[in-house]
């Protein structure tokens, strides 16, 4: 504590100096959590609207023969060898026996629900103007178990749709497009023949590809309309763990003879530009807490030079090597934790205020306002990468100050 | 070896220490020996470069000799290792120097107790021995003035506290008069001879005044790294 108590008294008797080393750490985290904050708060944004929309595993083709096979045969007409790859496999549009393969789900714990969907496409013709669409039959109840669809309904309601065979859920682009009204009939065109429909509901996922083309239609009704009774379906899963959706996808896939894709492997592109821009934010930030490090070490250089002879006469009266290196280390510690506290404060505020800042986005997400991840890793993550600059640059003036000979000094100093 | 006999006595024998310089060997002390007894001071006077200050550090463990011993109360001291050597710099060792070496940072009181809170003395003990010597040297009303608020003799004063605070058997000041007016030389001597006396302190100064060399009890002239005879 002697040692500690020295270090304070040091510190606080060298406030410029020392508060540059502050202000640069506190920047430092601060700018780190900020910037972590808005790039994995885009992120889990996007993959919340993904997990909402299309589930975290998609069951669709089911394979004819699991693995392909490519052979290489000798001239005498023997294989030399073979090996399988999923690059020939044959693939049949749909799953085939849904009923199967929902009671295969069901003995899986990790899935929370699943969904058959069955897509196809159309012509809505409002009278006045016509749009294709890709209609997704669902089973309504089915379907809320599996993805946001209640919540991302902006007009209309899902108790109207459930109640009207002949309802019609639309994107809300194809909405404005069609420039409809919630109860207006509209016409569905293709596949068998006519459909006559009620607008129920206008949803919006904020992936404009969906907005813009996308329909639900009740799954018996889609059916008809496509003319496929039993067959050629999808499958949209939601997990308790979405995390977990690679692993099980890989075991779905074995167990059920379809094909299966996980959320992960279906983002890849969108994930790793999310990754990419985080990684990059983490790497730009540290290099203020590098700069602040090694204005630390500065100034830490130049106290050791100042303090050789106080560190002489404390080595006099029976400090060693280690106590002196020791004031050294806790006065950096002092430094970092007030920059990791003071840090942390304007990090939290300055996330607060970049979270109510407008900004509208849509594309691959729906927002109105910058999107924030309050997440206490990026604090961790921000303190963890100050402490190891920050340990860096008082650790060498420390061991300098520690082998300092007192005898040489003090004879200097005479 | 009966050493009950050699407590408070500093002994060094036939020491030698020599340092290397731009690839020379330059030989700073040549087989010096002196005994300091408890209770006396000890001056050892000659010309500068002669190697008193470094026969100073030498004894004070804060270097290490060539060869010869040193030994404190009957304990060798030339083969202890660092750890040891510290807490005998703590506990058996007060140091003074020309120049006061205050930590500018510390009031009076906290200079002076440094010492006693290194050795894990309780924080209000130390308090009242440093405050018990701040008063035995007339430093009552500055105990919590900042070191560098203090005057040159005050300073060094502080300094004397400093070194005897923890109750040390071997007094080792460095020219502590150097700096210092006449008045404040004698009355800087004069505490050296008072703490000699009363608390058994083998006092060892070296000096260049010959006035307060003629005051001590032995007085060890040296030359060219070596005690004249």
């Amino acid at each position: 504590m002697l040692c500690l108590e020295l270090a304070w008294r040091f510190v606080i008797a060298r406030k410029r100096p020392m508060i540059l080393s502050l202000t640069g750490i506190v920047f430092g985290v601060a700018f780190f959590v900020v910037t972590q904050a808005q790039t994995s708060g885009f992120e889990k944004f996007f993959i919340r609207t993904v997990l909402g929309t299309n589930g975290a595993i998609r069951i669709s083709d089911q394979f004819q023969d699991t693995f392909g096979r490519v052979e290489k045969i000798s001239k005498e007409g023997s294989t030399e060898f073979f090996f399988h790859s999923r690059e020939d496999a044959l693939y049949r549009e749909g799953v085939k026996q849904p009923e199967l393969i929902r009671e295969a789900l069901a003995q899986f714990p990790e899935v929370l629900g699943a969904s058959e969907i069955l897509e196809g496409n159309g012509v809505l013709d409002t009278g006045s103007r016509k749009k294709s669409v890709e209609i997704h039959g669902i089973r309504w109840v089915d379907h809320l178990q599996t993805s946001d669809l209640s919540k991302q309904l902006i007009l209309g309601s899902i108790t109207d749709f459930a109640s009207d065979q002949t309802g019609i859920l639309l994107g809300s682009r194809l909405y404005n497009r069609l420039n409809m009204k919630i109860g207006d009939r509209i016409r569905l065109m293709g596949g068998t023949g006519t459909l006559h429909l009620r607008v129920s509901g206008v949803f919006e996922t904020g992936v404009s590809q969906i907005d813009k083309n996308r329909a639900y239609l009740h799954f018996d009704i889609a059916s008809s309309f496509l003319g496929r009774k039993g067959e050629g379906s999808i499958f949209q899963v939601s997990l308790h763990e979405p995390e977990n959706a690679p692993a099980l996808a890989v075991q779905l896939q074995s167990a059920l003879n379809h094909r299966v894709v996980s959320w992960q492997e279906r983002e890849r592109v969108w994930l790793d530009v999310f990754k990419a821009l985080r990684v990059s934010s983490a790497i730009t930030v540290s290099c203020i807490l590098l700069l602040s490090g090694l204005g630390m070490f500065n100034v830490f250089a130049i106290l050791v030079i100042e303090k050789t002879r106080d560190i002489a006469i404390l080595r006099s009266m029976g400090f060693t090597p280690r106590d002196v290196a020791s004031i050294f280390l806790w006065q950096g510690a002092i430094v970092l934790s007030a920059g990791i506290i003071f840090g942390g404060i304007l990090a939290f505020g300055a996330t607060y205020l970049i979270s109510i800042i407008p900004l509208r986005i849509r594309g691959i997400f729906s927002t109105d306002h910058f999107v924030v991840n309050w997440d206490l890793n990026h604090y961790l993550w921000g303190a963890a990468i100050a402490m190891l600059f920050v340990s860096i640059a008082t650790w060498i003036p420390a061991r300098r100050a520690s082998r300092i000979e007192p005898a040489k000094i003090i004879r200097e100093t005479l | 070896m009966d050493t009950s006999s050699q407590d408070g006595v500093l002994k060094v024998e036939n020491l030698y220490y020599s340092f290397s310089e731009n690839d020379l060997d330059v030989q700073v002390l040549s087989g010096v020996s002196l005994l300091a007894k408890k209770g006396e001071i000890t001056s050892i006077v000659g010309p500068s470069g002669c190697g008193k200050s470094t026969l100073l550090y030498l004894m004070g463990l804060l270097d290490h000799a060539d060869s010869g011993k040193i030994s404190m109360d009957g304990q060798e001291m030339q083969d202890l290792n660092d750890r040891k050597r510290t807490v005998i710099r703590n506990q058996k060792i007060g140091f003074v120097f020309q120049f006061h070496f205050l930590i500018k940072e510390l009031n009076a009181l906290e200079n002076i107790r440094l010492p006693l809170l290194k050795s894990g003395t309780d924080r209000k003990l130390a308090d009242d021995k440093a405050l018990e010597l701040i008063s035995e040297l007339g430093l009552e009303d500055k105990w919590n003035r900042p070191a560098y608020k203090l005057s040159g003799g005050e300073q060094q004063r502080v300094a004397i506290a400093r070194s005897l605070v923890n109750s040390p058997s071997y007094l080792l000041a460095d020219e502590p008069t150097g700096n210092l007016d006449s008045k404040n030389s004698e009355m800087v001597f004069d505490l050296l001879l008072k703490f000699a006396r009363e608390k058994g302190i083998a006092v060892v100064l070296v000096t260049h005044n010959d006035k307060l060399s003629n005051l001590s009890d032995q007085t060890l002239r040296m030359m060219d790294g070596q005690i004249l005879i």
